[in-house]
């Protein structure tokens, strides 16, 4: 018997034990973490290779014969003005159905509230178009024609107003009311989890019960809420269906958000023009897409920057 | 300033079970009362009673009264907002608000009395407060920080500070030095013996030594088995309920035979 003697190892170097749980569990959070980026490397590039052409090629060759960004801007105006109609009505009262729903209603009709507002998000965009078309449009003409009338100043609401009600104001409520259950369920989520301690220390010193939610509800769930509004506005910005079934569009670039010819979105004019585009035109409608990836990603960017400019206020600490 | 408050034949509810059965005391003004007694009793549930801050678990409710230098604190027409307003409650865990700077967590009951204050009385609010609470030297530097960066013994103090700043009649403490380290703990209660020159002080301690070092009065709750209510056994001057009390159980308790 030969003494077999221990493998020398420097005595300094402590290594750590590496489980195989440990090991399989951080591949595959490492694995889930690195797919998601080369899928959004992978779409960029398309739109970046297939776009390029429409970027070099000459003006008269892109549809509409005036150029790329004359035929992008219109578009870029109607998207974010549509989104923008229906963040500015969603978020608000999202907000309000969450705090209702989290401290003011009895148990049981927040349950039942909680469970129609899901089902809001479970209904096809095509329905919401439909409803928007056939129902919202013709309900709404008395009110493009009263804004008209008494805000008519205001370049937003110059006119004429629409006789149909198809115009950027209608599609960005109907927006408004798909994106209103991703807001709510994020901000009825923070809003809920919200700690007692900090309720209790608002309440202790004399808070009314709106006093207490606007000491230790609001500043603890206002970066859920963005984070919310955030996601509903991508949504808004990429609606395609519902969008495209209650414009006509067509027209330029306008803030008129109550006339007939506002501009249609980059998303439903992609649907609508893709199957029938060829050549330059399918490049020139790409690069409209590549267009609005970069807004969806600079607008969250932006939002990730004003959730963390007071990080340390934040209550995470 | 500082009130008396009498309590008569107090029973206090949630829903239907009964958590604590015919408390009668009289609470002396300016002088620091303890309440001790095992977990579960009703003592915290007792404390929390006197600002009306069990009502905000639904189905809490009391019978009988508490009268607070002849202000019956349940009456009819009295909203409990106004009743916290004049009572100041300190928790068993340091709880400023992480979204507020150390000046703003000390201002925020004031901010609710809606009144309208200058900056330069605001400044010398905060002042005060903070050298009341024995605070100020370790934060006047850093007033516009999140208060959520302080210590554990330098929280609950801000969280006094912020109590004693609206200037309330009393100020309850539910087991205020309980998540704190020994020299943390003694900071509070030197400052407990300060405080009680301007206030009534009630505390609910665990801590045996703590209620016979800071209090005049002892009060101790018991029960008589899990779902039956807790009871106000015993309540007598610090000094007889540590060395010579009336009740057999008190003196058990004290002695560590049971609890």
């Amino acid at each position: 018997m030969t003494v077999t003697k221990a493998p020398t190892e420097p005595p300094a170097q402590q290594r750590t034990i590496r489980r195989p749980g440990d090991r399989i569990f951080a591949g595959a959070a490492r694995g889930s973490g690195i797919f998601i980026l080369l899928v959004l490397a992978g779409v960029a590039a398309f739109l970046i290779s297939e776009a390029i052409p429409a970027f070099t090629a000459s003006s008269e060759e892109i549809p509409g014969g005036e150029g790329l960004g004359d035929y992008v801007w219109p578009l870029i105006a109607g998207t974010l003005l549509g989104a923008v109609i229906a963040l500015l009505v969603a978020t608000p009262l999202a907000v309000g159905i969450a705090l209702y729903v989290t401290y003011y209603a009895p148990r049981r009709i927040a349950t039942a509230l909680g469970y129609v507002i899901d089902l809001l998000a479970a209904i096809p965009s095509v329905v919401y178009g439909f409803w928007g078309l056939a129902v919202l449009a013709k309900q709404l003409v008395p009110f493009h024609e009263w804004l008209d009338d008494t805000l008519g100043f205001i370049p937003f609401f110059a006119g004429p107003a629409s006789t149909t009600g198809r115009t950027m104001l209608t599609v960005g409520l109907v927006l408004a009311v798909m994106i209103l259950p991703i807001i709510s369920a994020i901000a009825r989520e923070v809003f809920g989890q919200a700690p007692a301690l900090h309720r209790e220390a608002a309440l202790a010193l004399g808070a009314t019960r709106w006093e207490m939610i606007r000491m230790a509800v609001l500043p603890y769930g206002k970066s859920g809420v963005i984070a919310g509004a955030m996601l509903g506005l991508g949504r808004a910005l990429g609606e395609t269906m519902a969008v495209a079934i209650i414009l006509s569009g067509g027209a330029g670039a306008t803030l008129n958000v109550i006339s007939n010819s506002s501009p249609s979105t980059i998303a439903s004019n992609i649907a609508l023009r893709f199957p029938e585009a060829t050549g330059l035109g399918v490049n020139t409608l790409i690069a409209s897409g590549l267009v609005l990836f970069v807004i969806t990603l600079a607008v969250n960017m932006l939002a990730r920057w004003v959730v963390n400019r007071r990080a340390d206020f934040s209550g995470a600490n | 300033m500082a009130k008396r408050i009498e309590v008569s034949d107090l029973n206090i509810y949630y829903g239907n079970f009964l958590a604590v059965e015919g408390v009668n005391v009289s609470i002396e003004p300016r002088s620091i009362t303890a309440l001790i007694g095992p977990s579960g009793c009703g003592k915290s549930t007792f404390l929390r009673s006197i600002n009306r801050m069990h009502e905000v678990l639904p189905g809490a409710r009391v019978e009988g009264k508490v009268v607070m230098d002849g202000q019956d604190l349940y009456g009819s027409d009295v909203d409990p907002v106004d009743v916290r307003r004049q009572i100041g409650m300190v928790f068993q865990r340091p709880n400023p608000f992480p979204t507020m700077s150390i000046y703003d967590n000390v201002i925020a009951g004031n901010r609710l009395n809606n009144k309208r204050m200058k900056r330069a009385e605001t400044d010398e609010l905060v002042e005060r407060s903070l050298r009341g609470a024995n605070l100020w030297n370790e934060v006047k530097d850093r007033l516009d920080r999140p208060g959520s960066g302080l210590s554990g013994g330098q929280q609950q103090r801000l969280c006094i500070a912020r109590a004693i700043a609206v200037e309330p009649d009393v100020l309850l403490m539910d087991e205020p030095c309980s998540a704190l380290d020994p020299i943390s703990t003694l900071a509070i209660e030197d400052l407990m013996t300060e405080l009680k020159e301007r206030f009534t002080i009630v505390i609910v301690t665990h801590n045996m030594q703590q209620a016979a070092r800071v209090s005049e009065q002892t009060g101790f709750f018991n029960l008589n088995g899990v779902g039956q209510p807790g009871r106000l056994i015993e309540f007598n001057p610090t000094e007889k309920i540590f060395s010579n009390p009336d009740e057999k159980a008190t003196e058990d308790y004290i002695s560590g035979r049971f609890g």
